[in-house]
C-alpha cells in the first residue's frame, strides 16, 4: 500500500452504485485536492464493506470512524471537517450501537479470514494483495513443497466445503491427484445461487486475488493446469473483477505459464451462467460448461474421476478455496484452532430479514445462531419479537426460537435435521407469515426445478397447488399429509440433491409452525397469504 | 443503435469451444433490439463452438436468461425469493403492473420494457431488489420503482 497516514475506504458494491457512488467518489476527490491533501488521505475503491442496507457507506481508517447514506455534499464535508480539521462528522456516523460504529469491540467478534481484506484493500490493485501477504502461500506450495504435501496441509486443516455439502476438501483433491489421467481441471463454483446468499460475491468483488491464489493452490496440488470459474451471468461486476484479476497476475507470472519461474502452468478462465439455480449443483454445472442444458448427471461416476470434458475434476465453492492460501501460509494446526474439531475454521453468513443490522458476517465455525442473530445482526429492531429463522436457503430449515442455540457448522446442523447450506440466515418477526414463506420456497423449487425427472418435476407443481390451497383458504388435513408425502417421495426418487431437499423445509415448517397452519386450515383470513394469492391470481374460496 | 458490429465480428471474440456457449449466446442476445436470440444466431454459435443446431436450442431454451421470443428494450426481472417475499415485493410488482401497464411476462406496447419474475438474484442485502437489464435495483419502494422506470424511459 502506498504510504498515507489516512485512508479513506469507500465500499463500491452494487448498493453503492445505484445509491450513486461515482459522484461521492468525484466529490471526494475534488475536495482532497482542493484542501491539499491528497499526499496524506488516500481514497480506497474498495468491494462492499459488508454493511447492508445502509446506502453509501465510507470508512475512515485507522480512525475507526464508519460514516452511512453518504451523498456528494457530506463527503465534501468529511473530508473538510474530519479529514482536514480532525472533527469527525457526527450527523452521518453509523449509531453508535452498529457493529460497525465499534469495530474494536463488535467486528472483533468477527473472525475474518476469509474476508479479512474484503472492504480493507482496493481490490483491483494487485500489489495490495500482495503487501497482505498474498501469492506468498502458492509461491512456496510451487517452489518448496511437493504436490501431496499440499494435500496433507489442507487435509490436516481440515477443510470442508463451504457449498453446502460440507465434503472434505483434501479427499477430494487427493482422489484427483491419484487419478489416471493426465489432464485434469479446477473448476471453481461461483454459481451462488441459493436464496438469501451473496458471500461469494463478495470475495469475487472485495479480494479477487484470494480466490485466484487458492484455484492455482489447488491446481498445483492436483496436477490441472485449467481452471475455469463458472459465474452466474447476473454478477457483472464480479466477473469483470475477477478477469481484471487474471490480467494483473498473469502480467507478473503469478498465473499463467511458468508461475513463479517454475515449470507449474496455470490458466484461468472465466465462464458466466444463464439463470438457472440448477447449475450451481456441480454435475450440472459441467454440462453446462460443455455447452449443454444444465441437467445433473447420474452420479456415479464423480466428477473426481469423471468431471468436465470425461476428466478428473476439482469442484470447489468460491469460498472454500479462498481458505487454501491462508491454511498453507499460517498452517493446518493454526486453522484448526478456529472453529470446532470436525468443522475448523470460520463461516461466512448472510445474515437477513428483520435485524437491526443485516449483512455479511463471518465467525468461527459452531457460533450459536442466537449469537449471529443477537449479537452480530444486533437483535430484532425494538419492540419486535422473534418467529422463526430460515437458516440455510431455500433448501434450508424453519427454526422456531427454541431452536437458537443450535450451532451453526455442518454437524451440529445435520443432528438437528438441519442444513448449514449456503450461510444464509433470514430472520422473520412475529409479523411474518410462515406458510407464506413456504410458499415462496415451493414456487422458488417450482421454477427452478429442471424438469430431467418426474419425482421433482410433478413433485414441486403438486406441492405449488397443495400450499397455494392452504393459502386461499381450501385446504385441510389431508393437504398437509399429503405434503408430507410427497416431500418423502421426492427425498427417495428424485435424481439430484435439488429434488431431495425440498423435504427439509416443508418438513421443518411443518414440525416448527404446527399452529400456525392449523390457524390457516380453519381458515383465518391472513393478510401475507391474500396478498400473495392476489399478486399471482390464485383463485380463492 | 445497438446493432453496429456484426453479428460474426461478435462471435469472433469468442473460442471455437463449446465451453464458450453461453457467453456467446449472451453477446448475441444484446446485441437484438428485441433482447432475444433468432434462428440465425443459434445457427451462427452452432457452426462458431461445433456443436448441433438442436444442441444449442436445447441449451437456449433451459436457461432463463435467454428467450427466443423478441422482448422489449429493457428486461425488468423482480425477485420474488424468500428475502424479497419478506421485504415486500408484492408491493413491487402492484406498483410495476400499475406503472407500465403489462402483466408477468408481458411487453409494453411501445417495446420498452418486458416485466419478468425471477429467482434470487444474489443482491438480498437491498431486498426487494430487481434487475433492469444489468443494473441491480433495491430497497424499492413503489416511488423506487417509478423512478428508475423515468429514468429508462428518459433515457431514449
Ligand atoms: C441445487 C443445488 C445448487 C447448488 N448451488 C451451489 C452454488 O451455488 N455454489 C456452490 O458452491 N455449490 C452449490 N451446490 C453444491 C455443489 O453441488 C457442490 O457440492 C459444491 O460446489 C462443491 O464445492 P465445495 O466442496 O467446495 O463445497 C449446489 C448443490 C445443489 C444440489
Ligand atoms: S431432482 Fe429436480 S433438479 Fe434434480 S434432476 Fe430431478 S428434476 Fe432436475
Ligand atoms: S432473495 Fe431476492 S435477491 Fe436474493
Amino acid at each position: 500500500m502506498r504510504l498515507a497516514r489516512t485512508h479513506v475506504l469507500v465500499g463500491v458494491d452494487d448498493e453503492a452504485r445505484l445509491a450513486g457512488v461515482d459522484a461521492v467518489l468525484a466529490a471526494l476527490r475534488e475536495a482532497l485536492s482542493q484542501f491539499n491533501l491528497e499526499g496524506e488521505v488516500q481514497v480506497v475503491e474498495t468491494g462492499s464493506l459488508g454493511i447492508s442496507g445502509h446506502g453509501i457507506v465510507v470508512a475512515v481508517q485507522p480512525d475507526g470512524v464508519y460514516y452511512a447514506g453518504v451523498t456528494p455534499g457530506d463527503a465534501r464535508q468529511i473530508a473538510e471537517e474530519h479529514l482536514l480539521k480532525g472533527r469527525p462528522v457526527a450527523r452521518l456516523r453509523l449509531p453508535t450501537t452498529a457493529p460497525v460504529a465499534r469495530p474494536a469491540e463488535v467486528l472483533g467478534r468477527q473472525t475474518r479470514v476469509v474476508l479479512a481484506n474484503c472492504g480493507v484493500i482496493d481490490p483491483e490493485r494487485i500489489e495490495e494483495y500482495i503487501a497482505t501477504g498474498g501469492y506468498e502461500a502458492l509461491g512456496r506450495a510451487v517452489t518448496e513443497m511437493k504436490p501431496e504435501d499440499v494435500i496433507e496441509e489442507v487435509r490436516n486443516a481440515g477443510l470442508r466445503g463451504r457449498g453446502g455439502a460440507g465434503f472434505p476438501t483434501g479427499i477430494k483433491w487427493s482422489a484427483v491427484r491419484t487419478a489416471s489421467e493426465p489432464e485434469r481441471y479446477v473448476v471453481c463454483n461461483a454459481d451462488e445461487g441459493e436464496p438469501g446468499t451473496f458471500k461469494d460475491r463478495l470475495i469475487l468483488e472485495g479480494d479477487p486475488h484470494k480466490l485466484l491464489e487458492g484455484m492455482a493452490i489447488a491446481g498445483y496440488a492436483v496436477g490441472a493446469r485449467v481452471g475455469i470459474i463458472y459465474i452466474r451471468g447476473e454478477y457483472k461486476l464480479s466477473i469483470a473483477r475477477i478477469e481484471r484479476a487474471i490480467a494483473d497476475a498473469e502480467a507478473l507470472g503469478l498465473l499463467g505459464e511458468r508461475v513463479f519461474d517454475t515449470d507449474t502452468s496455470f490458466r484461468v478462465e472465466v465462464r458466466p451462467g444463464a439463470g438457472a439455480y440448477v447449475c450451481g449443483e456441480e454435475t450440472s454445472l459441467l454440462e453446462s460448461l460443455e455447452g449443454k442444458r444444465g441437467w445433473p448427471r447420474i452420479r456415479p461416476p464423480y466428477p473426481v474421476t469423471h468431471g468436465l470434458w470425461g476428466k478428473p475434476t476439482v469442484v470447489n465453492n468460491v469460498e472454500t478455496l479462498a481458505n487454501v492460501p491462508v491454511i498453507l501460509r499460517r498452517g493446518a494446526a493454526w486453522y484448526r484452532t478456529l472453529g470446532t474439531p470436525t468443522c475448523p475454521g470460520t463461516k461466512v453468513y448472510t445474515i437477513l430479514g428483520h435485524v437491526r443490522y443485516p449483512g455479511l458476517v463471518e465467525v468461527e465455525m459452531g457460533t450459536p445462531l442466537r449469537t449471529l442473530i443477537y449479537e452480530l445482526g444486533g437483535g430484532l429492531p425494538p419492540g419486535r419479537s422473534l418467529k422463526g429463522v430460515l437458516v440455510g436457503g431455500a433448501a434450508g430449515a424453519f427454526l422456531p426460537p427454541r431452536e437458537l442455540d443450535a450451532r451453526l457448522d455442518f454437524d451440529s446442523l445435520a443432528e438437528r435435521a438441519a442444513a448449514l447450506g449456503s450461510g444464509a440466515v433470514l430472520v422473520m418477526d412475529e409479523s411474518a407469515c410462515i406458510v407464506d414463506m413456504l410458499g415462496s420456497v415451493l414456487r422458488f423449487f417450482c421454477h427452478e426445478s429442471c424438469g430431467q425427472c418426474t419425482p421433482c418435476r410433478s413433485g414441486t407443481e403438486v406441492l405449488v397447488r397443495l400450499i397455494s390451497s392452504l393459502q386461499t383458504g381450501r385446504a385441510d388435513e389431508a393437504t398437509l399429509a399429503q405434503m408430507v408425502q410427497v416431500v418423502d417421495a421426492m427425498r427417495a426418487a428424485s435424481l439430484c440433491p435439488l429434488g431431495q431437499s425440498v423435504m427439509l423445509p416443508v418438513r421443518t415448517a411443518l414440525s416448527g409452525f404446527r399452529d400456525e397452519f392449523a390457524a390457516h386450515l380453519a381458515g383465518a383470513p391472513c393478510p401475507h397469504c391474500a396478498a400473495t394469492a392476489r399478486a399471482l391470481g390464485l383463485a380463492c374460496g | 443503435m445497438k446493432k453496429e458490429i456484426t453479428k460474426e465480428a461478435i462471435a469472433a471474440r469468442h473460442p471455437r469451444s463449446p465451453e464458450a456457449l453461453l457467453s456467446l449466446l449472451h453477446d448475441l442476445q444484446t446485441a437484438n433490439e428485441g433482447n432475444h436470440l433468432t434462428g440465425a444466431d443459434l445457427a451462427l454459435a452452432a457452426s462458431h463452438v461445433g456443436i448441433p443446431l438442436s444442441a444449442v436450442r436445447d441449451a437456449a431454451t433451459f436457461y432463463s436468461m435467454f428467450s427466443l421470443a423478441p422482448r422489449g428494450r429493457h428486461i425488468i426481472r423482480l425477485c420474488a425469493s424468500p428475502n424479497c417475499h419478506l421485504a415486500g415485493a408484492w408491493s413491487a410488482l402492484d406498483e410495476l403492473r400499475r406503472s407500465l401497464g403489462v402483466d408477468v411476462g408481458e411487453t409494453t406496447a411501445d417495446g420498452r420494457f418486458t416485466l419478468e419474475l425471477t429467482s434470487c438474484l444474489g443482491a438480498c442485502g437491498v431486498a426487494p431488489v430487481m434487475m433492469i437489464d444489468d443494473e441491480v435495483v433495491g430497497n424499492l419502494t413503489p416511488e423506487r420503482v417509478r423512478e428508475a422506470l423515468a429514468r429508462y424511459r428518459e433515457a431514449r
